[in-house]
């Protein structure tokens, strides 16, 4: 059985970038998906890598990542400046950023409209883990 | 095509900078891209001797390691840089998938704790880099995390990048797909084995840096 945990942008918008990668490992590990609402800054999304390495262990592989952002590359000018207004207002709550356990998913794959979550065969890991 | 106020002003940051010490040059990207391949042929060109152990198998660099004081000269003008190539930036490392490579299980788990040390040593050098170059395998789909990740980050730093799609002389090589992931970079198609367009790629990679 899959979990996925949705994550308002409100639930991390206060923490810093420590606490808010912590929290989002925190439940990679409990083998649950996360759904987060918006997405990371881009250090926070390299620093959410570096932390991650640095919690591999013989039961945590790492994670798989993928952040879905609407494309705004040839919308008007106005759409444009209407979305980083309100960034800037409320934080990059726009798209999604999908984080789950390598142990469970093997790889994410995107398409402007569809996520294809591939999963691993989870009996057949933990039996080759006993 | 007009360079922009950001363009601009990194170039003329260089000149400035360039004087001072040598450039610092990164070579970042995901496992198996070539980067080793391509410190390889760099440093065989120029130097007329080889950086590091290149092979099939992920994450065979490990360390950071750093090649000095690399002069090259073109069309009489001259680049003298210090090259950076880096362990592949990953977001997940099984000591489980180094065994189908014919690795030992002690020998793949101590590969896989080298290897989460090289990637957080990669993430930290980032910082330290002058310019970069992402070195992409241009047979696999480029827009996975980790590519957009590490392009992003250079981005948010303001590190001048080129974006190398390595592997042209294989048949699924698609450098359109790769313009298209990455339309705000240069993108050179090379094959660092075979040392296919590297003229180009270092006319690019003074484009870069001058």
């Amino acid at each position: 059985m899959l979990t996925l945990q949705f994550i308002p942008h409100t639930e991390i918008e206060g923490m810093d970038t420590d606490r808010k990668i912590r929290k989002l490992l925190a439940i990679a590990k409990e083998n649950k998906i996360v759904l987060l609402e918006g997405r990371l800054k881009k250090e926070e999304e390299g620093e959410l890598i570096r932390k991650t390495m640095e919690e591999i262990d013989a039961k945590f592989k790492g994670i798989e990542l993928s952040v879905i952002y609407p494309e705004l590359r040839h919308a008007a000018i106005l759409q444009k400046l209407k979305s980083k207004f309100i960034n800037m207002l409320l934080g990059d709550r726009t798209g999604l950023t999908i984080i789950g356990p390598a142990t469970i998913i093997k790889e994410i794959k995107k398409d402007p409209d569809k996520i294809q979550l591939l999963t691993k065969e989870i009996s057949k890991s933990r039996k080759k883990r006993s | 095509m007009a360079l922009s106020i950001k363009e601009v002003l990194n170039k003329l940051f260089f000149r400035i900078f360039r004087k001072k010490k040598n450039i610092r040059l990164g070579l970042y990207g995901p496992p198996n891209g070539g980067k080793t391949t391509l410190a390889n042929k760099i440093c065989k060109d120029w130097l007329g001797e080889e950086m590091g152990v290149a092979s099939n198998v992920p994450h065979e660099t490990r360390e950071i390691q750093i090649k000095e004081e690399i002069r090259l000269e073109s069309n009489g003008k001259e680049l003298s840089f210090n090259l950076v190539d880096t362990p592949g930036i990953a977001t997940k490392i099984d000591y489980e998938d180094f065994l189908k490579f014919g690795l030992k299980e002690r020998e793949a788990k101590k590969r896989a704790k080298e290897a989460t040390k090289g990637v957080i040593d990669a993430i930290k050098w980032l910082d330290d880099m002058d310019a970069v170059i992402v070195v992409l395998d241009s047979t696999i789909d480029p827009y996975s995390q980790v590519n957009i990740t590490i392009i992003g980050n250079l981005q948010a730093r303001d590190i001048p990048v080129l974006l190398v799609g390595n592997k042209v002389d294989l048949k699924k090589s698609n450098l359109k797909k790769l313009e298209a992931a990455f339309p705000q970079y240069k993108v050179v198609g090379i094959s660092a084995k075979y040392g296919n367009n590297m003229k180009r790629f270092y006319d690019e990679l003074f484009n870069l840096v001058d």
